[in-house]
């Protein structure tokens, strides 16, 4: 007989794996309201609010924050439409060739982002492009057509094929089809696809730094704090915005993709 | 429909690969520091440089270590969530893990660097349960010791251990999920111990997601420059070599030379790991 309960042993370690993932994170909290500039004393001396409002007021994070923003939404709506157009094609036909895109699509997130990185780099020197926010973009969108790609396949196979065989029997063209019958089953799948794309965007720091030349994204400057700390209090603060910023739409999209059993013709 | 992104990939993707390529063939004039636009093989010979040779290995070895260490932490976690937890405790085990993969990257890294360093928490906590001996004597050890964690490859590898962690986690979860109840009951039927049972018909079975767990760590370890620039020794991984190279020493041939390198170990890597079927586990 197999017992359902779980070693004790293995609980614990299981428990311990858990908390070791999650407690340095809440670190991060802590000390954003410590009152120790210069050091990373533990604990801290005293606790203070003071570091948001100087955060607030130091003119050198905004332009960062404005321009990861700016990246972040281009890129986000490029793999959107990119993304959800291979989805489309891929999900349901069979063709040549279709086992090398789907290596394609996989292929920047498989390989180090530091490969990504430096064949744009070269890419931008052999070709003589200049750096600018489109230069980041490049980057940016090719890495993210993979996460709007995987969000809207898994939930098109979920999709009775029935439902688009029935529209077009009521008459409707492919458009009609795609606008009252695809869209809304797909909606919160491409959702949740986006929301993470602009996550990964906003904090993406590696292939950044070879495609932005001399302007500075978000993660940029707090990677500049981090080698050479100025108040090290301010990059608890960015921190914490940069944490939320990503955390909220990881969390819609967990929400907006869970259970799926709603999904018409889904169960087949 | 798939033509828009076909091109975009095609383009910018493969376009870059092939534009890294091109450079890595391209040599530099050691007088004028201008890249020599001809093809030579001269740059890929300055990688058997010692020192050169040195980072590679250095490189190789820490996402060997790397990928072992995820895979020993993450396994009771992925265990714990396939076979025994059930209902809202599932869901609280794939959200626990979900977040900590999807959280600010360099936000987990600052984290540690506040943990490890010298007057961080980890020092902290040895000197109020009266541990410093044990810490100075694990930082006193040749190879991976140093000034403090934070400047020692221990605490590198700590680092890497941790981001790349969930990367492990979900496919090992998903490898033991597939694995028959009714083996288990079959191996227990038929006289097998607990241990027994775990290793010959547990192991061999989720082996595939274990495979493919190690793909992104091994591949994320050999590419990642930030971690070993924050916390860790001044000695180079592959990574940084490549960001400075192209930057600040401006060798644009030696550093997509250095690039290519990965890109290799990875198509053995991913070619190894076909074969021993981890492709259908991912």
């Amino acid at each position: 007989m197999r017992s359902d309960r779980a070693p004790l042993g293995l609980a614990i370690a299981a428990g311990a794996g858990l908390l070791f993932l999650h407690l340095p994170i809440l670190l991060i909290f802590l000390y954003a309201f410590t009152t120790d500039e210069r050091t990373y004393a533990f604990p801290p001396p005293g606790l203070t609010t003071q570091w948001f409002g100087v955060a607030w007021n130091r003119a050198d994070i905004w332009p960062p924050l404005y321009l990861s923003l700016r990246v972040a939404a281009i890129s986000t709506a490029l793999a959107m439409v990119l993304g959800t157009l291979v989805a489309g094609a891929m999900a349901r036909t069979r063709f040549f060739g279709r086992d090398q895109i789907s290596l394609l699509i996989i292929l920047p997130i498989a390989l180090p982002g530091v490969i990504t990185g430096m064949s744009l780099r070269s890419a931008f020197a052999i070709m003589d492009i200049p750096f600018s926010t489109w230069t980041i973009v490049l980057g940016h969108a090719t890495f993210c057509i993979v996460i709007v790609y995987n969000n809207a396949v898994a939930r098109l196979r979920r999709l009775s094929g029935g439902i688009m065989e029935a529209s077009a029997d009521l008459g409707a063209n492919a458009f009609q089809t795609f606008r009252h019958v695809l869209l809304p089953n797909l909606g919160s799948a491409l959702l949740a696809g986006g929301m993470l794309a602009f996550a990964l965007s906003f904090d993406e720091v590696i292939v950044t730094t070879f495609t932005a030349g001399q302007q500075s994204t978000l993660p940029i400057w707090m990677l500049n704090e981090l080698v050479r700390p100025r108040q090290r209090p301010v990059t608890n603060v960015v921190a914490i915005v940069v944490f939320a910023v990503t955390f909220v739409p990881i969390l819609l999209a967990y929400y907006l993709t869970r259970g799926g059993s709603d999904t018409a013709g889904g169960g087949k | 429909m798939l033509a828009p992104p076909l091109v975009w990939l095609g383009l910018v993707y493969l376009g870059s690969l092939a534009a890294l390529l091109v450079q890595s063939f391209y040599s530099i004039d050691e007088f004028s520091g201008l890249v020599v636009p001809e093809f030579t093989l001269k740059t890929y010979a300055e990688l058997f440089r010692a020192q050169n040779l040195d980072i590679i290995l250095r490189t190789l070895a820490m996402a060997v270590s790397v990928t072992l260490g995820c895979a020993v932490i993450a396994f009771p976690i992925a265990y714990y969530a396939a076979r025994h937890a059930r209902g809202g405790w599932k869901a609280a085990f794939y959200l626990g893990v979900m977040l900590p993969l999807w959280s600010s990257y360099l936000v987990k890294v600052y984290a540690w660097k506040l943990i490890l360093a010298k007057e961080g928490i980890i020092g902290w906590a040895a000197g109020a349960t009266g541990t410093t001996p044990i810490l100075d004597a694990v930082l006193g050890l040749p190879w991976i010791g140093g000034n403090s964690l934070s400047t020692s490859f221990l605490g590198t590898w700590i680092v890497f251990v941790y981001v790349w962690l969930p990367y492990m986690i979900l496919p090992m979860q998903a490898a033991l999920e597939r694995v028959p109840v009714s083996m288990l009951e079959a191996s227990s039927d038929l006289g097998a111990t607990r241990s027994q049972t775990f290793r010959t018909v547990i192991l061999p079975l989720a082996l595939p997601g274990v495979i493919a767990g190690s793909i992104f760590t091994f591949s994320l370890t050999m590419g990642d420059y930030i971690i070993p620039q924050i916390v860790g020794t001044s000695a180079r991984f592959i990574g940084q070599t490549v960001y400075q190279l192209q930057g600040t020493a401006g060798n644009l041939p030696l550093a997509a030379a250095f690039a290519v390198v990965p890109i290799v170990i990875m198509l053995v890597y991913l070619a190894l790991a076909r074969r021993a079927g981890a492709f259908d586990a991912l």
